[in-house]
């Protein structure tokens, strides 16, 4: 039997970077074939080329074993391949059905929309994805990402995909998403629909997968049966070296505390909050998205000021009332989307890394170029920071690189307390171990850190003490040593909590 | 695309390409391209009295045009400059007909700027209310409350000490004076002072700038008073051209400022820009004015009004050409 979907030898070249270079991969009715890399491998480019946005420029591509060249998407999808996007691609003020049926909505008999059929089929579509509780006429809009996840899936359906690309599926998901997407991928793998699954989470690989395929610098590396191959040797092939450690913990004796929180209110996503950090500790954050995890973060650093509380920064009652006070006091915060809230993006890697300390670098009126120079050119060499040179618009950074403008950014104040949201997402496993080093270090000196993190490998592999949120409230703490993934989930989720956890993401 | 990205990190930096990216550089190379086209047809184009007329001529325009650059690249749009220039313009020749020493006429004038930029400032940076629904809203009110005012009367007899804009020192009229002076030190102020860094920071992300302990708020409202002192003095050397001033509001001026600063590289999307392009956008456009007639089409001078044209040409050019850069960006 031919394969469903088989590239030989693609190759793809754009004006000076060759994007993938001779490239084969294939995937069967009924298979889950991951496709793993670090950011700009060439991952994004292949499903581009599958999924006839892009054409190759060399090489064969062959469906049910007849060769195919695709000059649009729409032939792709005519033949039955269908992708599902990072960014979804829902229209947010139609209905779900509408949704399902756009561009190809059934007609009556006088050739008027249909709208009875098309809110029928749409509701078995839902219904085969177990998601009976999703009313069919609501505005997509109002769905949570999960859900609209699920109209996304149920269009591909509607159109009779057979090959279904997934990409990063579960990157803006919460934990109760996550299991519901992977019984959806189960059961469209028993119906015999093939599938390509993108995702820089490791573990959904080996839980998911049958077989893997690592792509490294527009290379084709290897194809093997998940069942075959071991974490580390995943890593090493998408790295190209070893990565001894992705979560390089130090020991640390934690010192005098730094944080003091009692009973900290900020209506409606912080409510009674109290805990406090010492130096040189790093304390995890979990909790599902919508818990109010970085509500909490940001009250603390003043950019949401707290209604009612107390927090007090080494012993002395402190009042933070704007980000600027929080900065006087120590305290420094790396927000989750650090394209929105991290960078100035028309800014260089100069320009951005002294930006939390410019007025501390004045010397008479004007700004001491002479030291933010230096003040950069240390940041590049202490983080490693992969750039041409210190007067590179940041915007042309990768993201591992771009998050370390951020960090490095607030490294130049000399915080205390230093705040992380997020701190890995989105970012590839070699760059994720050097964030990791770098936590580990800078808690080695002194400093406290409050990391949130959705990433629960992540928080069990870093933190020495680990806090869970859920509907606003701090519901569990464990040690380094008590904490397990199912411990956190458990705390993380309990009945009753999905009106919190349904929160729609803007 | 990261791929792209990287291609464009490893690529040689073409010269040619680097010149085109800065707009000032473009600008000065459509300036002597005018310029030399211009002359070519009638050599009495390049004069000195002409090329000092020129600069003279656009100095009221560049003046405002820095505080416009400083607006817009906090990302916030000011439309009502034409009306308080009128305001302004009409209070230093009221203030003066009515034997106010001179300097102090000048001071006043400039603090009345600087007040209405403060109002537009506090309605944009504290209520929050966009600055275009602001300054339009301004725009209107300074301009039916002058005419309520004064009914349109035209002012005369301003004392001779007054006429500030039709002396010159060693050789140099005096607009030409203050407005290279006033974009030096701007020009000094935007790039080389941490308040400067802050209006880009500002325009280029609010959000990360508010996260990184920058008083958003309060950059806002400065740049507006400063843009509103700026207009000020701009309306001093508006007013002190002629020996007349009309108390009404001179059509197209926010459009003429607009034009300047972005055909001079501010990009109406916020986070970049100098004061130095606009000031050669304000050369550019009254150069350009100023060749019309020179140019003879059929044995008649161009007509007065292709300048509108032309103007409207030039700022949807330059806006395309932002945005065109900024997808090659992407």
């Amino acid at each position: 039997m031919p394969a469903l979907l088989e590239l030989k030898a693609i190759s793809k070249t754009f004006p000076g970077v060759r994007a993938l270079d001779n490239v084969s991969f294939d995937v069967n009715p009924g298979e889950v074939h991951a496709l793993l890399g670090e950011n700009g491998a060439g991952k994004s480019t292949l499903i581009k080329i599958i999924s006839g946005v892009y054409r190759p420029d060399g090489g064969e591509m062959l469906v049910d074993g007849q060769p195919v060249q695709f000059t649009n998407p729409g032939q792709a999808q005519a033949i039955g391949i269908a992708t599902i996007y990072q960014e979804l691609g829902l229209y947010p003020e139609l209905t779900v059905a509408e949704n399902i049926f756009m561009g190809h909505m059934p007609r009556t008999a006088l050739g008027s929309l249909d709208w009875k059929t098309a809110q029928a089929r749409s509701r078995e579509l839902l219904d085969t994805l177990e998601a009976t509780e999703l009313d069919v006429r609501a505005r997509v809009g109002t769905l949570n990402v999960g859900n609209r996840q699920r109209v996304e899936i149920a269009k591909a359906l509607s159109r009779n995909a057979r090959l279904l690309i997934l990409d990063e599926p579960t990157a803006a998901l919460t934990s109760r998403d996550v299991d519901q997407l992977f019984n959806i991928v189960r059961k469209l793998r028993e119906r015999g629909v093939g599938l390509i699954y993108i995702s820089h989470r490791l573990e959904e690989v080996f839980e998911l997968a049958d077989r893997v395929t690592v792509l490294r610098d527009g290379q084709y590396i290897s194809t093997r049966p998940v069942s075959e191959v071991t974490e580390p040797e995943l890593i090493r092939a998408m790295v190209g070296r070893t990565l001894d450690n992705l979560y390089p913990k130090l020991d640390t004796t934690p010192g005098e505390v730094v944080l003091r929180v009692r009973d900290l209110h900020r209506r409606p996503a912080t409510r009674g909050v109290s805990f406090e950090m010492r130096a040189g500790e790093i304390v995890g954050l979990a909790g599902l998205v919508g818990s109010g995890r970085s509500e909490m973060a940001q009250v603390l650093f003043g950019f949401l000021p707290a209604d009612s509380g107390t927090i007090e920064v080494f012993g002395k009652p402190a009042s933070i009332k704007s980000p600027s006070d929080a900065m006087r006091l120590g305290i420094a915060y790396i927000p989750e989307d650090r394209q929105r809230q991290g960078l100035i993006t028309p800014m260089t890697v100069r320009e951005n890394s002294s930006l939390a300390v410019l007025r501390q670098m004045v010397r008479g009126p004007f700004i001491d170029r002479g030291g933010e120079v230096s003040l950069a050119h240390s940041s590049v060499k202490q983080l490693d920071i992969r750039t041409p040179g210190i007067e590179q618009l940041v915007r042309n950074l990768s993201g591992g690189n771009q998050q370390k403008i951020v960090i490095a950014k607030w490294l130049a104040s000399k915080p205390k307390f230093l705040i992380v949201d997020e701190p890995t997402r989105g970012i590839d496993v070699g760059a994720k171990a050097e964030i990791h080093r770098l936590l580990s270090s800078l808690a080695a000196q002194g400093l406290a850190i409050l990391m949130i993190s959705s990433d629960l490998p992540e928080v069990l592999g870093m933190s020495d003490r680990i806090l869970v949120m859920r509907q606003g409230r701090l519901v569990a703490e464990y040690s380094r040593a008590e904490a397990t993934q199912e411990k956190i989930v458990g705390a993380a989720m309990t009945e009753g909590v999905s009106a919190v956890a349904e929160v729609p993401t803007p | 695309m990261s791929t792209l990205t990287v291609s464009r990190q490893l690529r040689a930096p073409n010269p040619f390409l680097i010149l085109l990216n800065s707009q000032e550089a473009v600008l000065v190379i459509a300036l002597v391209v005018v310029t030399l086209f211009v002359t070519a047809l009638n050599p009495r184009f390049l004069e000195f009295g002409n090329i000092s007329d020129i600069l003279s001529n656009c100095a009221y325009v560049a003046v405002a045009a820095i505080g416009t650059t400083m607006v817009i690249v906090s990302g916030n749009i000011d439309i009502s400059m034409g009306s308080a220039l009128g305001v302004c313009a009409t209070i230093a020749g009221t203030l003066s007909v009515n034997n106010v020493p001179i300097p102090l006429v000048f001071l006043l004038t400039v603090l009345a700027g600087g007040l209405i930029g403060l109002a537009n400032g506090f309605l944009v940076a504290y209520l929050r209310i966009p600055a275009i629904v602001v300054t339009l809203g301004m725009s209107s009110i300074l301009k039916g409350g002058l005419i309520i005012a004064t009914q349109g009367k035209w002012i005369y007899n301003m004392p001779p000490g007054f006429a500030l804009s039709q002396g010159n020192l060693a050789g140099i009229p005096n607009p030409v004076w203050i407005m290279f002076i006033l974009i030096a030190g701007f020009w000094l102020y935007l790039r080389y002072t941490a308040q400067g860094r802050e209006v880009y920071a500002v325009g280029g992300n609010t959000e990360a700038a508010r996260l990184s302990g920058i008083n958003t708020r309060r950059v806002i409202l400065r740049v507006f008073i400063l843009n509103g002192l700026l207009v000020g003095v701009a309306s001093i050397l508006f007013a002190t051209k002629f020996s007349s001033i009309q108390s009404n509001v001179p059509s197209g001026y926010e459009l003429l400022v607009i034009t300047s600063a972005v055909i001079g590289g501010v990009s109406i999307l916020g986070g970049t820009g100098s004061v130095i392009g606009a000031l050669l956008g304000a050369i550019f456009l009254e150069t350009t004015r100023t060749s019309l007639p020179f140019i003879q089409i059929g044995g008649q001078p161009v007509r007065a009004e292709w300048f509108q044209a032309i103007q409207g040409t030039l700022i949807l050019l330059a806006i395309l050409i932002d945005i065109a850069r900024r997808r090659r960006m992407r």
